[in-house]
């Protein structure tokens, strides 16, 4: 009850940036800690792990240009999440339409032949985005229309595009089954992609060596677009008061239904992109079961950046960090690289249950504070 | 001799972060008597309830109970020390029986099975010694709310309580249904119990209360006695100055017909008739009061005019515009009608959003607050700034968010808002419901002004005296129909009474 309150001093710009940073950090050192103590009950040395791991991150050219190119689809998959929860649904198909991105981009960038880069590469990662939000929109609709939650749709979803996608490249079978439309047909039996073409690719930054491509430039500017979007404009307050209230929304003249539907297109859009950028920067091609953990890993790092397009980057940094830093970290102390991934889950238990660092802190919540992000309101029906 | 009290409260302090919600309160209660506490929305009665049912512990100071010193760690510890509680919203699981609704938290066993006989047996005793009959086997959701309400008072006898709290126990009853539960309250009384009656309606107050204790700002500003105090002397501790309780208004002088609503149907969320063809005409310059205990349809009539709710069949006309079955974005632009929600958190507001946002939450995307699609921030805060002045909406910043508002200030944002743009229809729900004397005036005084500048007005109210105090005519709702309609001049509380009751005298 704020009610008989005596004058309440306006929380300061700094002080909610604070407030905001509080629970992932210590989030994060927790996870560390359990992690450690982990490491230590198998008979590891945590410390040589750690310092492995920073390294491996940032201790060389490399190791910087390894997490910079891990961010990308984890910044972009990250704020497709993000949107989502913005207006109170929880996009856990991220996955499926960065798929479906993947697959849309490839099929541009693997035809038309002779297209200068100017029409062709713009014109693949256009399809990407369309290709997942379309995929997006899908449980957009259908929660709307039908009011199937789209936390069911969007993991059945995840499936389909799966192996939609691996139809695509289904390199045929020795009884003569049709392949599939994008195979290799210069591959013989595997079944996977032709290369994108030259004139449909992000062309690398720096030394090739490093393996960056301008997708770096695409994410940043995704960041700030939906930055953008969702605090300074009309659009992005329709969104954010549907999420908050929906019956207020109504009450407002908000249409709540196309607002749902156009906020599932822009976060499958984001993933969408997230794959074309991917491949059109890195891998170039696709085959069967391609894309694996990154779509789960957006829902991790919205959720640690406070659903916030900047606390994306920062939680992206993170998680680009710990992937790239992975490898070395086995290297140096013999510490198995699936600690990274405990810590991962960790991060994710704590940033998703805020109520135990709460507790474990003693950190008591602000009367003028309200939780930003609720799981529990995806779930109380449309 | 002095008497031990059965309740005492010392020197209780209770401090939230930022917020003083009670300062050495002191509270003592006899066997036998009914102690009244009255106190304006925010002034800290249900934080002082919930420390003396267990919800709270004490920032400082004790509660001793027969005399002792007790410590309380939840709800469970005191209804061990005999403490009941009947919530002003019923906890009541709505799909079970009375047996089951009671014995719920503390189920009487027979070899690890339920003892539903014997459950049974001891309500129908209790309902009989304190003269509230009721069916043990009926289900909770076919009671009136009445007889929920005494479901809930049994519940907590069945527990043995000797102490009972009343959290607003008569805003969701008709006025006969008040009369019975202070018929109950008396005999309560007359058998050895105590009871503590939180409420904000000073009539009821001095009908049935031994002793009045009022708190103001989180603490006891005075006690009263029933049989000395007055309506006005009670208002003005309540409130800490004189009050008005009468809306000083000239006569009507109705217009051109503003909302002509004829042969309206609707249905509930369920399916169940909500209206059952309800026609009204409100002119230009009149206050239509509609009046009528919860749950006659009077929700649904207002979602249905606001175009939240679909229409079966009938026709809505605005400004002489067919608005039947509009969006509310329509209703609002083209019907230039605004609407002052019943339930302010679901729908008038949103608690998480800055006042600054809240008070453009329907016209974020006109100029000056929008430039295409984007958001024009200094326009938004001047809007801001420019309302709580003029609406006293009392804040230290515009930038806290709407939910730490105390209710009167958010029930005050939700009026600037939907009064800040040219209006011709004014549809105004439970416009005062939970909120403190002073914003309840202040909210009066601006729904007249908008009747003298020519707005028709329909005013939903289940607060029989807001209703007889501001409407020129007055519909009363039973059953999805509008029984009859009253002019204000012939009206009486008693025959407006009997009509919510649906009892239409020939």
């Amino acid at each position: 009850m704020a009610t008989a309150s005596p004058a309440l001093p306006s929380p300061g710009r700094y002080r909610r940036i604070f407030r905001g940073l509080l629970i992932p950090v210590l989030a994060l050192l927790t996870a560390l800690v359990a992690g450690a103590l982990v490491m230590h009950l198998s008979g590891d040395n945590a410390q040589d792990a750690y310092i492995g791991l920073f390294k491996g991150a940032f201790g060389s050219a490399k190791g910087w240009a390894a997490t910079i190119r891990k961010m990308i689809p984890f910044i972009l998959t990250g704020l497709s999440v993000a949107v989502a929860f913005k207006a109170g649904l929880f996009n856990i198909g991220a996955s499926g339409q960065f798929v479906m991105g993947t697959v849309f981009s490839v099929f541009i960038g693997i035809n038309f032949e002779g297209l200068p880069m100017a029409i062709h590469l713009p014109l693949a990662i256009v399809f990407g985005i369309v290709g997942g939000a379309l995929w997006g929109a899908i449980p957009g609709i259908l929660k709307v229309y039908t009011g199937a939650h789209e936390v069911i749709v969007t993991i059945m979803l995840n499936y389909v595009a799966a192996l939609f996608a691996g139809w695509t490249v289904y390199a045929g079978g020795s009884q003569g089954q049709t392949p599939g439309p994008l195979w290799d047909r210069t591959a013989g039996p595997i079944s996977e992609t032709p290369d994108v073409l030259a004139s449909a690719r992000l062309p690398y930054l720096f030394d090739p060596s490093y393996r960056i491509h301008y997708g770096v430039f695409i994410a940043l500017a995704a960041v700030v677009f939906i930055w953008w979007l969702i605090y300074k404009t009309t659009i992005g307050f329709e969104i954010r008061t549907v999420g908050q209230n929906m019956k207020a929304a109504r009450y407002a003249g908000i249409r709540v239904n196309w607002t749902v539907i156009l906020t599932m297109g822009i976060a499958g859009g984001l993933a969408g992109l997230a794959g074309a950028v991917e491949t059109l920067g890195l891998n170039h091609k696709f085959a069967p079961e391609f894309g694996g953990q990154v779509g789960f890993d957006g829902i991790t790092i919205a959720l640690l950046g406070q659903t916030h397009p900047f606390g994306v980057v920062l939680s992206s940094l993170l998680f680009g960090a710990l992937d790239a830093g992975a490898s070395k970290m086995q290297f140096d102390s013999r510490v198995s690289a699936d600690i990274i991934q405990i810590i991962q889950a960790l991060v994710l238990a704590f940033v998703a249950a805020p109520m135990i660092i709460r507790a474990l802190y003693r950190i008591k919540r602000l009367p003028t504070e309200s939780e930003s992000t609720s799981l529990g309101t995806s779930w109380g029906g449309s | 001799m002095e008497q031990i009290p059965v309740l005492e409260a010392r020197n209780i302090t209770k401090r939230f972060p930022g917020v003083i919600a009670n300062q050495n309160v002191n509270l003592t209660l006899y066997r036998g008597e009914i102690l009244a506490l009255l106190g304006e929305n925010g002034a800290g009665k249900s934080t002082l309830m919930n420390i003396i049912y267990g919800l709270y512990q004490p920032t400082e100071g004790e509660i001793l109970v027969n005399g002792k010193p007790v410590q309380m760690r939840s709800p469970k510890d005191a209804i061990a020390l005999g403490i009941g509680m009947v919530h002003q919203h019923f906890q009541l699981v709505p799909v079970m029986t009375v047996v089951d609704n009671v014995m719920l938290g503390s189920e009487s066993v027979r070899c690890a099975f339920l003892n539903r006989e014997a459950a049974a047996a001891r309500i129908t005793e209790l309902s009989e010694r304190y003269n509230m009959a009721m069916d043990p086997y009926a289900l909770v959701e076919d009671l009136p709310v009445g007889v929920r309400q005494r479901v809930e008072i049994i519940k907590a006898l069945y527990r043995q309580a000797d102490i009972l709290i009343l959290d607003e126990p008569t805003a969701v009853l008709t006025p006969q249904e008040i009369e019975g539960l202070f018929a109950v309250m008396d005999l309560l009384r007359g058998q050895g119990k105590s009871i503590i009656f939180i409420t904000h309606k000073l009539k009821e107050v001095l009908r049935v209360a031994d002793r009045i204790g009022v708190l103001r700002r989180g603490q006891v500003v005075g006690e009263a006695d029933p049989k000395t105090a007055t309506q006005s002397s009670l208002a003005s501790l309540m409130v800490g100055r004189e009050v008005i309780l009468e809306v000083e208004k000239s006569d009507a002088h109705p217009g051109k017909a503003v909302l002509e609503i004829s042969d309206l149907r609707a249905t509930t969320d369920l399916g169940d008739t909500a209206l059952a063809g309800v026609s009204l005409t409100v002119h230009a310059g009149e206050i239509v009061g509609v009046a009528g205990v919860q749950g006659n349809g009077q929700t649904e009539l207002v979602e249905v005019l606001t175009g939240l709710r679909t229409a079966k069949s009938g026709t809505i006309r605005i400004g002489g515009q067919g608005m039947t079955n509009a969006s509310p974005r329509r209703i609002t632009e083209e019907g230039q009608s605004c609407h002052i929600p019943e339930d302010r958190h679901a729908f008038g507001m949103v608690d998480g959003y800055p006042i600054t946002d809240n008070l453009v939450l329907n016209t974020y995307y006109q100029s000056p607050f929008a430039r295409g699609i984007t958001v024009n921030r200094p326009a938004i805060e001047a809007n801001a700034a420019a309302l709580v002045e003029k609406f006293d909406v009392r804040t230290p910043s515009v930038h806290l968010s709407g939910g730490s508002l105390s209710g009167g200030n958010q029930q005050k944002m939700v009026v600037a808002r939907e009064f800040s743009r040219p209006i011709q229809l004014l549809i105004a729900a439970q416009p005062t419901r939970g909120i403190d004397v002073g914003s309840i005036e202040f909210i009066h005084q601006q729904i007249v002004a908008k009747r003298d500048e020519g707005v028709a007005v329909v005013l939903v109210s289940s607060e029989l005296d807001e209703i007889l105090a501001l409407s020129d005519r007055i519909a009363v709702m039973y059953k999805g129909e509008i029984i009859d309609i009253v002019d204000r001049d012939d009206a009486t509380r008693e025959g407006l009474g009997l009509l919510m009751a649906g009892v239409k005298e020939a």
